[in-house]
């Protein structure tokens, strides 16, 4: 008897889990509009790019992200459901439609946008990979740091990047491996580590949560190329659109001069390109699935990528990074987007 | 067949459908077989949709990563490994290095969990009680606050590498680990090795001896000496003559920490201290139980006789009450083994950091690394099922 109920549950549950697999593979766009929110994965905690404040509302760059596809798709910045995610858990709660959007400080890499089920829809942050030392270690240069423990967290292309140097500058390391950030940086910080490792803007971000930040200085080197940018899942190529060109419309609000306070005069502009990104001429968004008036929503309700930066990560935030390779492309920055037309 | 069904199956050659559904026996078969044939319709349906799902979602499957170079490094390993070798071969050091704590945690954790189920039955007010209290604190504290309180205890009180507390022989201890000499065996240790064995089997014909004129005449000789003569003295002999066939490698102060000899993690310390302090509680409640099980009467036939105190327990209360410990014992062990995949919180590469962490972070191949990682939390809990069923039966009471 306990055999056939067991069997029964069985079957049950493995159809349950055809069904949910097919659930995810309908259109996602569909999925967040009945559901009236965005399902939208962050960091558990980096300030400037992913971290709740002290009233408890996430704010940053990469949250912004999440805030903007909001506002294309629900015309409302806030119906979104934030699910804090460590670097491990991050890919199988997209894969597995828990999220909608990944928007978290994630590396675009060939296999993981060709063999895991994952689309990359842009890089809203240009990045390379770093070191963070103590002040007092008196090192002054990663070159310097042969047999050093250092401490990464898994799930990461940090580890990866971090062999790959070693080895190829013939130096000696000892990796310490953890799974959470929390602990990775407890141990560096109680001197289990010599050095803390992970993409240098994170790194400016950890600096100012640990303590006195001018005790720790982060090196010069940087040691591999770091694209972040959102991610999808693969197999839905209109959310991927929707995502792709809410960052490009942020980017191209910034190179057209339209920012939050002044979209709403801007409507009545008589340049051609600001029209057509308000959707004051043609009806740019209807062919992804959104209303012609999208981008207006995003810029409104978010502002454009330089003002994101700005009061996030750049210089109206207490991180103070510089634009550099993250200005736009006429800046002589590597922010370009397509136009839109 | 019974004569009685075989009477039967001559009187009626041929019986109907219905005489097959109401004989048990057979009855017994269909029904076994038709749950056989929906068990595997369903693994193979379960299989079947996940690879096709995989597909549909365009996610890589198959277990030919396990050839691909793993580009990695991993701290502590017992095999050569570096991060030009394969994800299998990492695998197989996140195995050996789960294995190390399980082994180590189990018989650390046997050792301290009697010693403190048996002080909590001393006489002495004092030892009971500590032993009370230690068993309550620590068995109402989730495992994992213990490691962490363990990890960060250590590398919080331990002084940094420059500061490292010294001991004799070259043996350092800092936030960093601990730093012994390794040695380095040259050629002649096979003397040394051979000694010991002939040693050993000189020690278990003394002892064999021993007992059979113990038998024969009542006597006890003494073998103490003679025994620790064969073990430690002939190869210490042999160690001599082949002119101290070692030399060591010892840990020096580099820029950052102690470099050459040999470490052990604080990481792996960590893990095993906070392991084995956590199950040790357990164990001794169960050695408790084990020996209360055992009736009074025993202990004062035996003490009648004329037994010691040490004897009695040894050869009378404990092989009693181990027919009630082994059991539950068995649990602990299986438990210390799984809770010992929490290492990853701590930074220790266990099979979960480093395979079901890393590996599969890289690969993407989550079905395959997680089946995986199940078939060996599996085959270690059987083996372990396998082998203390065995002890128990091999030194279970045989009643007469
Ligand atoms: N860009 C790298 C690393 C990204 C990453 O996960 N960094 C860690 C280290 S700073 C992090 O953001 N952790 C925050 C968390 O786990 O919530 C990648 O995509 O693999």
């Amino acid at each position: 008897m306990r055999n056939w109920v067991a069997a029964g549950l069985a079957l049950v549950m493995s159809y349950g889990q055809q069904m949910e697999l097919a659930a995810a593979q309908t259109s996602t766009l569909d999925t967040v509009k009945s559901r009236g929110q965005l399902q939208c994965g962050v960091s558990t905690g980096l300030a400037g790019f992913g971290a709740p404040n002290d009233a408890g509302v996430w704010q940053g760059l990469d949250v912004d992200i999440c805030r903007a596809v909001a506002s294309a798709v629900l015309k409302d910045a806030d119906k979104i459901k934030f699910v804090p995610l460590t670097a491990k858990e991050r890919f199988t709660a997209l894969q597995s439609g828990e999220i909608d959007l990944l928007s978290r400080n994630t590396t675009w890499t060939m296999s993981r946008d060709t063999a895991a089920g994952l689309n990359f829809t842009g890089i809203n942050y240009y990045d390379g990979q770093g070191f963070m030392v103590k002040k007092t270690l008196d090192v002054v240069s990663a070159k310097e740091l042969s047999g050093a423990s250092i401490c990464v967290q898994t799930g990461t292309t940090t580890e990866l990047n971090l062999a790959d140097y070693f080895r190829s500058n013939k130096m000696e390391y000892n990796p310490v491996v953890f799974e959470k950030l929390s602990e990775a940086l407890g141990a560096y910080n109680a001197g289990r580590c010599d050095a803390f490792t992970t993409d240098v803007s994170q790194l400016y971000s950890i600096r100012l949560t640990l303590g006195n930040a001018n005790d720790h200085i982060v090196l010069p080197e940087i040691i591999s190329k770091e694209p972040l940018g959102p991610v999808v899942r693969q197999g839905d190529p209109q959310w991927a659109n929707i995502v792709r060109w809410t960052l490009f419309a942020m980017i191209n609000a910034e190179e057209l001069g339209v920012t939050q306070s002044n979209v709403d005069q801007m409507k009545n502009s008589k340049n051609p390109a600001i029209r057509r990104l308000l959707g004051v001429e043609g009806e740019y968004g209807v062919a992804m699935g959104v209303d012609k008036d999208w981008a207006y929503h995003i810029i409104k309700l978010v502002g454009n990528y330089g003002e994101s930066f700005d009061r996030n990560v750049g210089a109206g935030s207490p991180l103070g990074i510089a634009r550099g390779q993250n200005a736009l492309w006429r800046d002589g920055g590597l922010q370009y987007a397509p136009p839109i037309r | 067949m019974t004569r009685a069904t075989k009477a039967r199956a001559d009187q009626r050659p041929s019986r109907s459908l219905t005489d097959y559904f109401y004989d048990p026996k057979s009855r017994g078969i269909m029904l076994q077989l038709t749950v056989a044939v929906i068990l595997i319709w369903l693994i193979w349906s379960v299989v079947d949709n996940t690879i096709r799902n995989l597909e549909a979602q365009g996610i890589a499957a198959g277990f030919g990563f396990l050839r691909n170079t793993s580009g990695f490094d991993i701290s502590q390993s017992l095999i050569s490994y570096t991060s030009t070798d394969t994800h299998g071969r990492a695998f197989l050091v996140g195995l050996l290095n789960t294995l190390l704590v399980a082994v180590v945690g189990v018989v650390l954790a046997t050792v301290i969990g009697f010693v403190i189920g048996i002080a909590r039955l001393s006489q002495n007010w004092l030892v009971s009680t500590l032993a009370a209290v230690y068993i309550e604190t620590i068995r109402n504290v989730p495992p994992l606050l213990m490691l962490f309180a363990v990890y960060f205890g250590v590398i919080k009180t331990l002084p940094r590498p420059r500061d490292s507390i010294e001991f004799p022989f070259a043996t350092y201890l800092n936030l960093r680990g601990l730093y012994l000499p390794r040695p380095i065996w040259d050629e002649a240790i096979w003397f040394v090795l051979l000694a010991f064995v002939i040693g050993f089997i000189a020690a278990f014909w003394i002892n064999r001896r021993a007992k059979k004129i113990q038998i024969e005449t009542g006597v006890q000789p003494r073998v103490l000496f003679p025994v620790l003569g064969c073990v430690l003295g002939l190869p210490a002999l042999a160690f001599v003559l082949a002119g101290f066939p070692v030399s060591f490698d010892v840990p020096q102060l580099g820029r950052f920490n102690l470099r050459g000899g040999f470490v052990i993690s604080p990481e792996f310390i960590a893990l095993v201290s906070g392991l084995t302090l956590y199950t040790a509680a357990f164990i001794a409640e169960i050695v408790r139980s084990g020996i209360l099980s055992v009736p009074k009467g025993q202990r004062e036939a035996a003490s009648a006789l004329g037994l010691r105190d040490g004897q009695v327990m040894r050869l009378i209360i404990i092989p009693q009450a181990l027919r009630v410990i082994i059991p539950p014992l068995t649990n602990q062990y299986l438990n210390l083994t799984k809770n010992s995949s929490l290492a990853v919180a701590i930074g220790y590469p266990d099979l979960v950091s480093v395979f079901a962490g890393t590996v599969l972070n890289l690969t993407n191949q989550a079905v395959e690394v997680i089946i995986m990682t199940m078939a060996v939390y599996l085959s270690l809990s059987l083996l372990t099922s396998v082998f203390m069923n065995w002890f128990n039966a091999r030194v279970a009471l045989v009643e007469r």
